[in-house]
């Protein structure tokens, strides 16, 4: 069923990464990526491997729900391993056979490359997975505000983010319906060419875009019979409030960054 | 005789193995032959759309089966395509699947999916709009121009088109004014008396079924609770109210007359037949 696809799923919880403020999340994950990069030798990588398995211990998020949020790109992350272990070129030859070549450094590359993948997504599921989606856009708003000099819609965007993410299960369980309806009715939604599959769908996304239409009509009017008026003096019952844990995070991720790029530094 | 439609020990359990898992239906055996109107009532989640989704094959039951005209209708590839257009099924809110440009070609989607050539798709589409009352004129407007109660009536004929053996409607006329719920109910025994197949009509209210259903197959947490013709199915009154449906005030009336010591009859449910046995009594009564 279409309902088992999880997207940006969130497991509630009540651990010290769960209760970090979005915005310290927001940071450290940004920092976490820039930190991704920046790392050269075994011993940054480990250091950067190491917060990150800190931060799922902390979060007790188990195993099994990072590996399942890993298994879509599975596919991506080994195209990726398999390219470079073949088209890097070095000095220490492994393997040369007909016209391919493998080096010691292919190896090195793609493994580095696969694992940079993985650690890369494996922070990104960890941050969906302990804030909700509202927190987030809310963490969101409030660190974008600097921009609303610029004349940046900030709320408008966040608002639209929160409002898009509230409705992806209600357009999956209305897409479920509407193919179930149009099935009773002899369609086939998985036979025949490419052609005649589009053309099937058109069946399913007319009926689907008049709905999401329909919906977003009938929202914005209970928004606005609610007095919704934009983000001007518009307060908040969760207002956000940076504890003492957030900032012993946010220093922890300032002394990790200051210590990976002296790594750097020293060609470590 | 075989029933045209038969389910055994059919058992659906929605996200099985997850947190969310939950048995909305379970071992129900239920089986309906050809000429009999059933209604299906019961609870709001009581597993009346669950169950009826398996009837043409959009669920798979996790265990038990489900035989149309004697055939289990997962027995091949084939066969589901066949079912399809034997039972045919009308969602709640059926207006929400209606896409074409304009309501006659509309109605011929099923048809046409049934290859069928292009006179009997016409000759069906307009046999089904005169089915459910929808006007000629009305055939070349767009869907979308129609008033609700069009609308529905409109999808309604798009399933009728396919001249389905088993015509199931999950709640017709939900949402409708009480004009567009009459007009629906017409058509639709308009339909029954006209072809010689199964209706079987899920609603939640009983004073509306109960007036034209043969049969009465009540669900409750899942299961069958009361299968009968109403006459029968409403002696449970106390049954029924434990189970949270509201039963016809007459039949409520009748039964606390029977409680209180007087000697009427049991499963009267309709204002005249109460009438006729208040009146017999008293005549009883003061003859004695
Ligand atoms: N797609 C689904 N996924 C999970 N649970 C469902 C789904 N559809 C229905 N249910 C659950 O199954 C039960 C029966 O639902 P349903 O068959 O729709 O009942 P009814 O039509 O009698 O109101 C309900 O508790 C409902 O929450
Ligand atoms: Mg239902």
């Amino acid at each position: 069923m279409l309902k088992d696809i999880t997207l940006g799923q969130y497991f509630p919880g009540d651990t010290v990464v769960h209760r970090l403020d979005p915005r310290t999340k927001l940071i450290l994950t940004i920092l976490y990526i820039v930190l991704l990069f920046i790392a050269k030798s075994y011993v940054s990588y480990g250091l950067v491997f190491l917060f990150l398995v800190i931060c799922i211990a902390l979060s007790r998020i188990r195993l099994k729900a990072i590996l399942s949020g890993l298994k879509p790109l599975v596919v991506l992350i080994l195209i990726t391993a398999i390219l470079n272990l073949f088209y890097t070129r070095g000095e220490r030859l492994l393997v040369s056979f007909w016209r391919i070549r493998i080096y010691w450094e292919g190896v090195r590359t793609a493994a580095v490359m696969a694992l940079r993948i993985m650690m890369l997504i494996t922070g990104t599921l960890l941050l969906t997975y302990t804030t909700s989606p509202l927190q987030l856009t809310d963490g969101m708003e409030k660190l974008m505000n600097p921009l609303k000099k610029l004349h940046v819609p900030v709320h408008e965007l966040s608002m639209m983010m929160s409002i898009a993410l509230r409705f992806i299960p209600t357009l999956i369980e209305e897409t479920d319906k509407i193919m179930n309806a149009q099935k009773a009715r002899g369609a086939e939604f998985d036979t025949g060419n490419l052609i005649q599959k589009a053309k099937a769908m058109l069946p399913l996304l007319v009926p689907l875009f008049i709905s999401a239409f329909r919906r977003a009509d009938e929202l914005a009017t209970a928004m606005e019979s609610r007095c919704y008026h934009g983000g001007e003096g518009r307060t908040k019952m969760k207002v956000l409030k940076m504890a003492g844990r957030d900032w012993i995070a946010l220093g922890c991720g300032a002394a990790l960054l200051v210590l990976t790029i002296l790594l750097r530094r020293l060609g470590l | 005789m075989t029933p045209l439609i038969e389910t055994k020990k059919l058992t659906h359990v929605y996200s099985a193995g997850t947190p969310f898992e939950h048995v909305a239906v379970e071992d129900v055996d239920f089986s309906a032959s050809r000429g009999e109107f059933i209604g299906i009532i019961g609870h709001t989640g009581s597993g009346k759309s669950t169950f009826v989704q398996h009837l043409n094959g959009l669920l798979k039951p996790t265990s038990g089966s489900v035989l149309v005209e004697g055939e289990e209708i997962f027995s091949s590839p084939g066969r589901i395509r066949q079912v399809r257009s034997k039972v045919g099924l009308v969602f709640q809110y059926p207006e929400y699947q209606l896409f074409e440009e304009t309501v006659r070609a509309d109605i011929a989607y099923g048809p046409k999916n049934m290859k069928l050539d292009k006179e009997e798709i016409e000759r069906r589409v307009l046999e089904a709009a005169d089915f459910v009352g929808l006007e000629p004129e009305l055939l070349d407007k767009s869907p979308f121009d129609l008033s609700g109660g069009q609308k529905r009536r409109a999808a309604i004929a798009g399933v009728i088109a396919m001249r389905p053996d088993v015509l199931i409607l999950d709640e017709p006329t939900a949402g409708l004014d009480p004009r567009g719920r009459e007009e629906i109910i017409y058509n639709i025994r308009r339909y029954h008396a006209a072809v010689n197949g199964t209706v079987i009509y899920i609603t939640h209210s009983m004073e509306d079924i109960a007036r034209f259903a043969t049969r009465l197959v009540v669900f409750s947490k899942g299961h069958i609770a009361l299968d009968g013709p109403p006459a029968q199915v409403f002696r449970h009154v106390e049954e029924l109210e434990r189970i949270g449906l509201t039963v016809p005030s007459v039949a409520k009336v009748m039964s606390i007359l029977k409680q209180r010591g007087l000697p009427v009859e049991d499963g009267v449910y309709t204002v005249d037949r109460a009438v006729e046995v208040l009146l017999g009594l008293k005549g009883g009564v003061a003859g004695a």
